[in-house]
Order: C-alpha cells, then structure tokens, then sequence
C-alpha cells in the first residue's frame, strides 16, 4: 500500500534492511495517523546484525513529545509482527529532528489532511524568529494569519484563513 | 559493574550527575508550575501554549535525569529522582519554584528563563560530555520557540492597555531579584564550567541582558534595580514555596510508592 521510502537510497542500502524500511512505511505516526514514521522524517538509521537483530534509530521530535513512546512500541510491535525477535528501538537524540526531514510525501499527505506542511527550511536559523507566510490547506490562499504559537500537539500552531474564513493547524518548522 | 563504582562516585561521575540534577531540576520544576495553569488560562490557545513549553520542559527533564540516575549507578530511575528526592536535595533556580500569580506574572518568569536558556543551551552545546551537547542541540531550538511566545506576550501585554501593563510590571518587579541567581558563582555551574562540562554562568550575563532589555524597552517596561537577595536554589536553599510544589507534584509516589497506572 504504502509507497516505500525515499526511492534515491533505495540502491545503497541493504537488501534486509530496505526490508525493515519498508515495513517502517506501514507505521503510523500516532497523533498525524496520515503519515507513517518514515515520512514525519524520524528513522535515524536501521541496522540489520548478523544473527538478525534489527536496530531502529528513531530521534523524537520534540523532547517531551508523549507520542515518543507509543512510537518506539509500535515499531517493535510490527517488526515482531513481521517475525523479527527482539527488535530493539533506539533514541537518537544528535542532529536534533528537524521540520526540514518530512519527506516530500509527507509533505503533500498533511496537506490533503488539512494541516499546513512546514513553509520553509530552517537551515537558515533566522526564519525561526520571522513569521512565514502561511498558505491554507484547503484554498491555498496566503492571507491567514497566527492563531496561537502552540495547537493540539507539540509540532504544531494554529492559523486561520481569512479568504475560506476555516481554521486549520500548521506543521511548525523547528 | 565493580561494587566500588556502587559506592563511590569519582570526582568527575558527581560532577556530572549533579549538573545533569541541577538542569533537570530547573526544567523540571518549571514544567510542574506552568502545568499548574492547565485549565485555568485566560484563552484556550495560551492554555495550550503554557501547556506545550511544559511538555517541552518535561522532556529536557526527563533527559537529564535519566542521565543522572545512570552515573550515579544506584539504579535510581528519572521517576525515582523526581518523586523521591526531598526539598533540600532539589537544585533548581529559585525562580522557577515561585508560586503562579496571574498570566501576566507567568509570562515575565517564562521569559526570563526562556532568555537565560537560550543562551545556556547555545553555550552547552559546546560541552565537552557529548550527553549535554546532544540535549542543549535538542533544547536549544525549542527555547527559541519559547522565546518567541514569551517575548512576544512581554511586548503585547506591556505596550498594551493600562491594566495589563500594570501586570506585567509587578511580575517583572517581584521576580526581577531571582535572575542574579542565573549568573551567581559558588554553585554546581561553576565547577562544571571549570570541567570544561558548561559555560561559566557568569559568561551569559551580558547577552541575556542585552536580549532582556531590548525587548522591555519595546515593552515599554521598567528594568527594576539589581537588588540582593537571599535564596540559592542551586546551593539547595530553597523558599517555601519548592516545598509546597513537592506536596503536590510528589503526594501519589510518597504515599503509595511504586504506584502506576
């Protein structure tokens, strides 16, 4: 169902593990059920051992996320499903997650969801301190403007659109 | 491990753990008063918000006391550290222990934190334990977000109407005296700044001041007179205020110890 990750690696990686990745695809984030981990940009690495163990790097996307937990068991969850033993999930926390590491189709997902995706990269540290133009997800108009800094998750803020008059959630880049 | 590692710390292992308990602790405690404000804010979005940083606050939290159960090698867990420990033993900023008053008041304590953060987690990404540079990466681009929030209530309630300006500038009167802390010598800060584990807290004076004053002024706020001022919540002296904090935040695990749900 699920398209598998980011194609371009696809060569350079492993056969067991594009396995793993594959399956990650099938994943979903608890709180955007729309995207799977692979996409929200969170797998750090995947490391197949010699006798089998898989090793799953994930960073959390913020530290207090309470969805960091619930993410690390269902990864375990479905890679027992899959009849790997003892899959073991590992926090990644350096190079902090970026808003920048959703992936293109992560990207448009949100955005048919209803939750604008990220409006620019923050490699460049001062967008953090300006304000984005916002397009809405559902007219795309550039007129909206800030509801509030914080929403109903850590990764996001609230807007509302003056053109479609609808308040909708923005992915926060961070 | 060896049972002598179960005894006694080497010089280094204490240092880290009681910076990590120090930081832990401030972040903590912070988390504890502005999860106090849940369900009570003055607009559904400012809920939230003040419910966001905590969650943010929780996480740095829970990452360096997590930390330093593991130096400390006892087996203690984040849990334990945070629900077991008396007040005397708590390490955190005086001002982030000091009671909620109104949102106002709330507001000036988050940005004076959220100033002095900033440019902490900028210098301690620098730290030469990996542990501390990875979280202060981490934390580092969350207190900007803060920083944003918080400065930018500080504008709009201070530049505001007559009332809310009154506000903010008794917040910023009462809790003015607790920032000399953040720069204080004689604590935990400064020997791990000697170890090369952090910034000397000295060192962030001059920026978080420059950063504070710019954005009173556009507040249109009074800078209140450096005054001294008795409590060293990093030398664990404490006003009674972390007391009634602990009370409440520690009631389930003291009386029914090891509960879960």
């Amino acid at each position: 169902m699920n398209p598998a990750p980011a194609s371009r690696t696809d060569r350079f990686v492993a056969p067991a593990e594009r396995e793993i990745w594959r399956i990650l695809a099938d994943v979903p984030d608890p709180e955007i059920p729309v995207l799977n981990v692979v996409e929200l940009g969170i797998i750090r690495h995947v490391r197949v051992a010699d006798d089998g163990r898989v090793t799953v790097g994930v960073s959390p996307t913020y530290t207090g996320c309470p969805a960091t937990e619930v993410i690390a068991r269902s990864i375990e969850t479905r890679l027992e499903a899959e009849g790997y033993q003892h899959p073991k999930v590992e926090s990644v926390l350096a190079p902090p997650w970026t808003s920048d590491w959703l992936t293109d189709s992560g990207r448009a997902k949100l955005k048919e969801y209803g939750i604008a995706p990220p409006a620019h990269s923050v490699s460049n540290p001062k967008h953090l301190f300006r304000e984005p133009k916002v397009a809405c997800p559902r007219c795309s108009s550039l007129q909206t403007s800030k509801v509030s800094e914080f929403a109903s998750t850590p990764c996001k803020a609230l807007y509302r659109c003056s053109s479609c008059l609808e308040p909708f959630e923005y992915f926060k880049c961070i | 491990m060896s049972a002598a590692a179960e005894t006694v710390l080497s010089a280094s292992a204490d240092l880290r753990f009681r910076y990590a308990v120090h930081l832990g602790d401030t972040s903590l405690i912070l988390a504890q008063r502005l999860g106090e404000w849940v369900g009570h804010a003055p607009a559904l979005e400012e809920d939230l918000a003040l419910a966001n940083i905590s969650l943010d606050l929780l996480g740095q939290a829970r990452y360096l006391l997590s930390y330093a159960g593991e130096i400390e090698g006892k087996g203690r867990t984040e849990d334990d550290l945070a629900f077991l420990r008396d007040p005397s033993d708590f390490t955190n900023l005086a001002l982030v222990e000091q009671p909620n008053v109104d949102f106002g008041h709330t507001l000036v304590r988050q940005f004076l934190i959220d100033a002095w953060q900033l440019e902490l987690f900028e210098c301690l990404q620098g730290s030469s334990e990996p542990r501390f540079a990875e979280l202060a990466a981490k934390a580092l681009k969350e207190t900007r977000y803060h920083y944003r929030f918080s400065s930018g209530w500080m504008v709009r309630l201070g530049d505001g109407t007559e009332e809310s300006h009154k506000r903010v500038q008794a917040g910023l009167d009462a809790l003015w005296k607790f920032t000399s802390e953040f720069f204080a010598p004689g604590a935990v800060d400064e020997e791990a700044a000697a170890a090369g584990l952090g910034p000397d807290p000295a060192s962030l004076r001059a920026a978080w001041a420059a950063n504070v004053e710019q954005v009173l002024t556009e507040a249109t706020l009074k800078k209140p007179a450096d005054v001294s001022y008795r409590w060293y919540g990093k030398r664990n002296q404490h006003s009674e205020h972390l007391s009634r904090l602990l009370a409440e935040m520690q009631f389930m695990q003291r009386t029914y110890p090891g509960v879960q749900w």
